[in-house]
């Protein structure tokens, strides 16, 4: 019988630093969003909305200060299709996977963001040391489930943050929401928040719960959360890697600033 | 591709219990309009290994025969026809609805071509349908559990029948989770569609994505470039290896094995960060295309390193957990799944090989590099739990081994060659995921887009064996059990 408390301690604190000091992320090298630099659309190019799978990119009637494009990062499957199509690096290529927001608008590019204001003192602070999530998988392709039973491996170990998983939604502060929200799970999704009690929460987590992503519409799926339970923080990814979805929960319990304004990071 | 046998519905029985004496293997059956008036069913069978799978083709035109009691494994494949198309097989031993949920009463099937778009299926009363008990029948509680279940996990019910800690009959009702995804790819052109082949299944992205693509490939006629099929390789065993890695610290997680659990979730964590390194996606998204991949890779000079790390991590890990009492008393004799079992109900990857049935698509029908790449392929056949983790150990280790073969020998030059799509031509791809065969059939239409994609998921197949342990056995054995089938749901539900 292998000593394997022994082991352990030896191979020493594997858990990162970050985000509460410096430290890694733990994803390097790790794509998001494509940033959108409306100066240097082409003239009648529609490469990269003919080829966004998600109608995530769209052209806008008319043209002005936002370019010629229409952009809802809440419907991006960060596939990188747009970053390839551009024969004019108008969509490239960027690290940043941080997009939780408050407000649905956040997500859609804009372009004077005003900036995020301080988040009010509010009764999310009350759950600052001590949140409890209740998970429910909505239909989902099982990447966002990855990401979260990863959250509590000792790398980013979840647990020092005070946030942790609970079984029953009777326990939940938060309900966190993969899956693009199918007809078969509508109802218990719907019987679970019911269950919780208030004051209660719901993050999106995902392109799928945010928008319906890649399987949207059809005849099993609708668009995500919207119409099904009200939503408080939305994090689209596909999936949002778990250093994604740490940064939105400690934004959730006002622990760290909304970085994300107008569709991209503003800070 | 060969070309499809054509099959009256009465040739049908004669040509399974042919296929059956000849030790081949039904593999899957499908259905698609090739008319919209039309429907066809696609039988696909492996016949021998190092041969082009069998493809049987039946438009019927009088009732078809199910052929679920020659070959069990059928059975869910011609009820999920039934449901999504609406065509009835003749005697099905238990024709009852399995991917739509009960309620689901649609007036029109969804993949019939005049099922109207935009629609979403709405629920009735959902009823539960359970074997009857005979005997005792007070004795015997019913403990439903599900759809949503307790930690981060998929939604699928389970109703469990048991008697103080012991379960006479486990029911599964999966498929919950069903998206539509196999409709989701008509009438997108087959490059675009990628994208929604690596979102199927989550942890399976490139196995979905790489049999897809080779599905494209034959219909197209194309070839991939040598140094694209060794990165082809070389992506699909780094999935192999995060997937393992992740079973044995959920494996551990059941046994409670607290300082194994943070271990294996710790190797997996690495294993994923690669990924990221590697690809930009910590699921080795957005890289593999039709003729190729999207664009070039670079892991000479640094991830030999990393990965032989890893190896030898794992090495010390994997003896400490064949070392340990408290771990393998859980694992041995537990959830036993028979050969024969396992071969009739169609369990496959690591789960049929755990009851020694020896087969790996990467041997037997291989693609990308494979041929050129050889490797022993893992055996056992005590068929317990135990069984299903080793046949999982020795795969990481000759997953490292074809990896360090590849970047060892990794050809250079170009990555990608064009693919022509011709109008109404077909294919069938298929890759040895990290949890089993999976088949991609598809058929493009006169404008050269995709009219039909049937996904054959390795889950599909291991679901449907899984009852198949459970039944007979104890409340304190299932999680263990469920955690050493490595099963996912996603994929499975589509």
């Amino acid at each position: 019988m292998p000593l394997w408390t022994l082991f352990g301690l030896l191979e020493g604190k594997q858990t990162t630093s970050w985000p509460l000091a410096e430290g890694k992320d733990g994803q390097a090298g790790v794509l998001g969003m494509p940033r959108y630099h409306p100066d240097r659309c082409g003239e009648g190019c529609e490469a990269c909305a003919e080829i966004c799978p998600t109608e995530a990119i769209t052209m806008r009637s008319g043209t002005g200060e936002g370019g010629r494009l229409a952009i809802d990062y809440g419907r991006c499957v960060v596939c990188q299709l747009c970053t390839e199509a551009c024969p004019t690096e108008a969509m490239t290529p960027s690290a940043d996977w941080a997009f939780g927001v408050n407000r649905r608008d956040d997500l859609v590019w804009r372009p004077h963001p005003e900036p995020v204001k301080a988040a009010q003192a509010t009764a999310r602070r009350s759950f600052r040391r001590s949140l409890h999530i209740r998970h429910v998988d909505s239909g989902s392709c099982n990447g966002c489930e990855s990401e979260l039973q990863a959250l509590n491996n000792p790398f980013y170990n979840l647990h020092r943050l005070g946030i942790f998983f609970t079984a029953s939604p009777r326990f939940a502060d938060l309900l966190l929401v993969t899956g693009s929200v199918t007809y078969a799970m509508r109802e218990p999704l719907r019987a679970t928040y019911e269950a919780m009690p208030e004051p209660r929460w719901v993050v999106a987590v995902g392109t799928c719960a945010v928008s319906g992503g890649i399987a949207e519409g059809g005849y099993a799926c609708g668009h995500g959360l919207e119409g099904v339970v009200p939503v408080d923080v939305y994090l689209p990814g596909c999936p949002p890697n778990p250093a994604a979805i740490i940064e939105a929960l400690l934004m959730f319990l006002e622990r760290a600033p909304q970085r994300v304004c107008g569709g991209r990071i503003v800070d | 591709m060969q070309k499809p046998k054509k099959m009256a519905p009465e040739q049908l029985e004669a040509a399974a219990n042919r296929l059956l004496d000849g030790d081949g293997r039904m593999q899957m059956v499908y259905a698609w309009y090739p008319e919209p008036d039309r429907i066809e069913l696609r039988y696909v069978a492996h016949e021998r290994s190092l041969k082009p799978f069998s493809v049987w083709s039946c438009r019927p035109s009088k009732p078809v025969p199910s052929l679920a009691r020659i070959w069990p494994l059928l059975s869910w494949y011609e009820r999920e026809i039934t449901d999504l198309f609406g065509f009835p097989f003749h005697d099905q031993p238990q024709p009852e609805p399995l991917v739509l949920l009960s309620g689901v009463e649609p007036a029109v099937p969804p993949f019939a071509p005049n099922y109207p778009a935009g629609v979403e299926l709405s629920v009735k009363a959902s009823k539960i349908s359970l074997p009857a008990i005979a005997g005792a029948e007070a004795a015997v509680q019913l403990l439903p559990f599900g759809p949503v279940r307790a930690d981060v996990l998929e939604s699928a019910e389970f109703l469990f029948l048991y008697i103080g800690e012991a379960i006479l009959h486990l029911s599964t009702r999966l498929f919950f989770k069903h998206r539509g995804m196999e409709k989701r790819f008509e009438g997108k052109s087959p490059e675009l569609a990628v994208t929604l082949a690596e979102r199927v299944s989550g942890v399976g992205s490139i196995a979905h994505a790489l049999a897809y693509c080779q599905a494209v490939e034959t219909a197209s006629n194309c070839t991939v470039p040598p140094r694209a099929r060794f990165l082809r390789v070389l992506l699909a065993e780094l999935e192999r290896l995060y997937n393992h890695l992740h079973y044995f610290g959920h494996l551990c997680h059941t046994t409670t094995l607290k300082v194994g659990e943070a271990e294996g979730k710790l190797l997996e964590e690495r294993a994923k960060q690669l990924n990221g390194r590697l690809t930009g996606s910590r699921f080795l998204r957005g890289v593999l295309a039709p003729g190729g991949l999207r664009r070039d890779l670079s892991p000479q000079g640094w991830l030999s390193a990393e990965i032989e790390a890893l190896r030898e991590t794992f090495a010390a890990y994997a003896a400490r957990l064949e070392d340990t009492d408290s771990y393998l008393d859980r694992l041995i004799t537990t959830g036993p799944l028979d050969k024969e079992v396992a071969f009739e109900q169609g369990a496959t990857g690591p789960i049929e090989r755990g009851s020694g049935v020896d087969r790996d698509l990467r041997r037997d029908h291989p693609y990308a590099a494979y041929a050129d790449l050889p490797f022993a392929v893992a055996l056992r056949d005590a068929g317990d739990a135990h069984a299903r983790a080793q046949v999982r150990m020795d795969e990481v280790n000759s997953s490292i081994a074809i990896m360090q073969q590849v970047l060892e020998r990794l050809p250079e030059g170009p990555v990608r060659n064009p693919c022509e799509i011709m109008p109404r031509s077909e294919g069938l791809g298929w890759s040895e995921s990290p949890r089993g065969t999976l088949f991609y059939a598809v058929h493009f239409d006169e404008d050269a887009k995709l009219a039909r994609v049937k996904i054959k998921s390795p889950s599909f197949s291991n679901w449907r064996a899984f009852p198949f342990t459970v039944h007979q056995t104890n409340m304190m054995d299932y999680a263990i059990n469920e955690a050493s089938f490595g099963l996912t749901i996603a994929g499975c539900d589509r």
